[in-house]
């Protein structure tokens, strides 16, 4: 490869010339190696049909979510008239069928996603980062710092996470901001001792001592050196535990603790729909399918993922 | 010997835990080193010759003596003036490099902590230094030969211009043609950066053909100081040294017995 002439940066001639220009052995800028080193992953993630269908669904999600007042027929607060629509079985003009207010239940299904998504993504946001930083600098500091920081996270993790976030959203009042904040500290600890055990894997090595010698500061090589490490297993843990947070973000729903009528919130859906299961069965069959589907979309993704940055983990 | 030494170790002492299970990796070991030469450690696996390197640069706990790096004794914990100084490669390439760092990473780090300019230039220099092209510069350490990975982890040692290097076996994770390319190199450089070495190594023969002085360490002592000509010669003093130079000479049959005939 050494004595070849120089290519040009992005050859014009498409699929062969783009994939010998992403798996150069020789990348001429940081994007350049950084997108071979991309495309490498999503070669073998691509080879897993099942984890594309999961990454489908999550971006279906993503898509809906976004275009909900575009994709949503009515309104999902709004009902029809009481008289002669509540209740109605799925049909062309109402494909989930109506709830008992007569609103359209697909239309709220499409407006929930909103919600499904804000609960994941600010659990993800919320409780990744505190996880990363207990375990990571409990890990590389040991010693008392260890000790008082791992016996914090022993703390949080002797709570059942449900019953933990029952009380504190008892506490604060129900609410789906309150529901959040409960998922989230009660989702950290996992996180954090996975960090830490990756980090204890890695702070004897060489390439920390090797940067240790340069004079890096403590932040500096936690943040630079070790937390990448540690990303990729708590990526695909945080992505198999979304299913988990979906289901008790929709459970506090259920029991009335997370979102607060008229919010469209599929736990809270499948509440309503539970007085009329047995005669209209639509009412609660619908939303319960979202938050299956959704669920079963975050663990498939989640298992593709862990073969694509945790090959030890993969069979 | 007029000159003050580059590297002034006395009576340096590494113990590890404490009581019934204390260890005393080293045990009282002097030498000096004199600016521009190379100095071997060589012993056996556990002979402390390792420590004494991790020791000089704060990576092992010092429980007594003194070490002076150009005529200063180093702080603990070491400043960023000494890391300027000292710097260190490691025994095996394959884990002494951030497998997710590219090679522009790996080298530009030290820059970025010492709030060096010019990085872009440095890390072209640094590369050219050490033989590799800047087509090596965005490679990740698994695109890279286990030689390649060593030039890269020396490159890492030298950018920031430090006047003692420190040698932990740069070679034996290496096979035998590599190793003698490696070698050339750090022979290379250390001439024209007019570099100070400690080596580390297990192999006389590549302690021999490196260093000026060397030092025989067994079980954490200083066995015997001695030159790499005294060596060669052998007219070593100490018998443990002999037996080491008789180890690397390979395997010798010893004189056949008597009344076991063999084919001739």
């Amino acid at each position: 490869m050494a004595g070849s002439p120089p290519l040009p940066p992005i050859p014009t001639a498409a699929p062969v010339g783009m994939r010998a220009w992403l798996l150069s052995s020789e990348p001429s800028s940081r994007w350049q190696a950084r997108l071979g080193r991309g495309y490498l992953g999503w070669r073998t993630f691509s080879r897993n049909p099942l984890a594309v269908i999961g990454l489908a669904v999550i971006l279906l999600l993503v898509f809906v979510a976004l275009f909900a007042d575009v994709i949503a027929p009515y309104s999902p607060i709004a009902g029809g008239d009481l008289r002669t629509e509540r209740l109605l079985p799925p049909s062309a003009l109402h494909w989930f069928g109506t709830d008992d207010q007569a609103r359209d239940i697909f239309s709220r299904v499409i407006y929930g996603s909103r919600i499904t998504l804000m609960v994941v993504m600010l659990v993800a946001v919320i409780a990744t980062p505190i996880g990363l930083l207990f375990g990571t600098v409990a890990g590389y500091m040991g010693g008392w710092v260890d000790t008082v920081l791992m016996r914090i996270t022993d703390i949080f993790l002797a709570f059942p996470r449900l019953v933990l976030a029952l009380a504190f959203v008892a506490a604060l009042g129900p609410g789906i901001e309150n529901a959040i904040i409960a998922i989230a500290i009660t989702s950290w600890p996992p996180y954090a001792r996975i960090a830490r055990a990756e980090t204890l894997t890695i702070r004897n090595s060489d390439f920390i001592a090797a940067v240790k010698l340069q004079g890096a500061s403590t932040p500096r090589i936690i943040l630079g050196h070790v937390v990448p490490l540690c990303m990729s297993s708590l990526i695909v843990r945080v992505t198999l535990d979304m299913a988990g947070i979906i289901l008790t973000a929709a459970g506090l729903g259920f029991l009335g603790l997370g979102a607060q009528p008229p919010m469209p919130e599929w736990g809270a859906m499948v509440a309503t729909g539970r007085n009329y299961l047995i005669d209209q069965w639509w009412v609660a069959a619908m939303p319960g399918l979202a938050i299956f589907v959704v669920s079963l979309g975050f663990n498939l993704l989640g298992d593709g993922l862990r073969d694509v940055l945790d090959p030890k983990a993969a069979k | 010997m007029a000159r003050d030494p580059m590297l002034d170790i006395r009576s340096l002492r590494v113990t590890y835990g404490t009581g019934r299970m204390q260890v005393d990796a080293v045990k009282d070991v002097s030498f000096q080193v004199e600016p521009g030469s190379v100095y071997g450690l060589v012993g056996e696996s556990g002979s402390g010759k390792s420590t004494v390197l991790r020791a000089i640069c704060g990576l092992a706990p010092v429980s007594a003596g003194r070490i002076m790096v150009d005529g200063r004794e180093v702080p603990s914990p070491r400043s960023k003036a000494f890391y300027r100084t000292v710097q260190m490669v490691f025994q095996d390439p394959y884990a002494s490099l951030h497998p997710r760092h590219t090679v522009d990473r790996t080298l530009s780090e030290p820059l970025a902590i010492h709030g060096e300019r010019d990085a872009e230039a440095r890390i072209l220099q640094a590369l050219r230094e050490v033989g590799l092209g800047p087509s090596f510069r965005f490679r990740y350490p698994h695109q890279l030969s286990g030689g390649q990975r060593q030039r890269i982890a020396i490159a890492r040692a030298l950018i920031l211009r430090p006047k003692v290097l420190l040698l932990d076996e740069p070679t034996s994770a290496l096979d035998a043609s590599v190793q003698a390319e490696i070698l050339n190199l750090l022979d290379d450089l250390r001439r024209n950066l007019g570099l100070t070495y400690i080596l580390v190594s297990h192999d006389l023969a590549v302690v021999a053909h490196l260093c000026d002085r060397l030092l025989v360490m067994r079980h954490g002592e200083a066995v015997e100081e001695t030159s790499s000509e005294t060596l060669r010669a052998n007219r070593v003093e100490s018998d443990y040294t002999r037996s080491l130079v008789e180890a690397s000479q390979g395997f010798t049959r010893r004189t056949p017995q008597a009344g076991a005939p063999l084919a001739s």
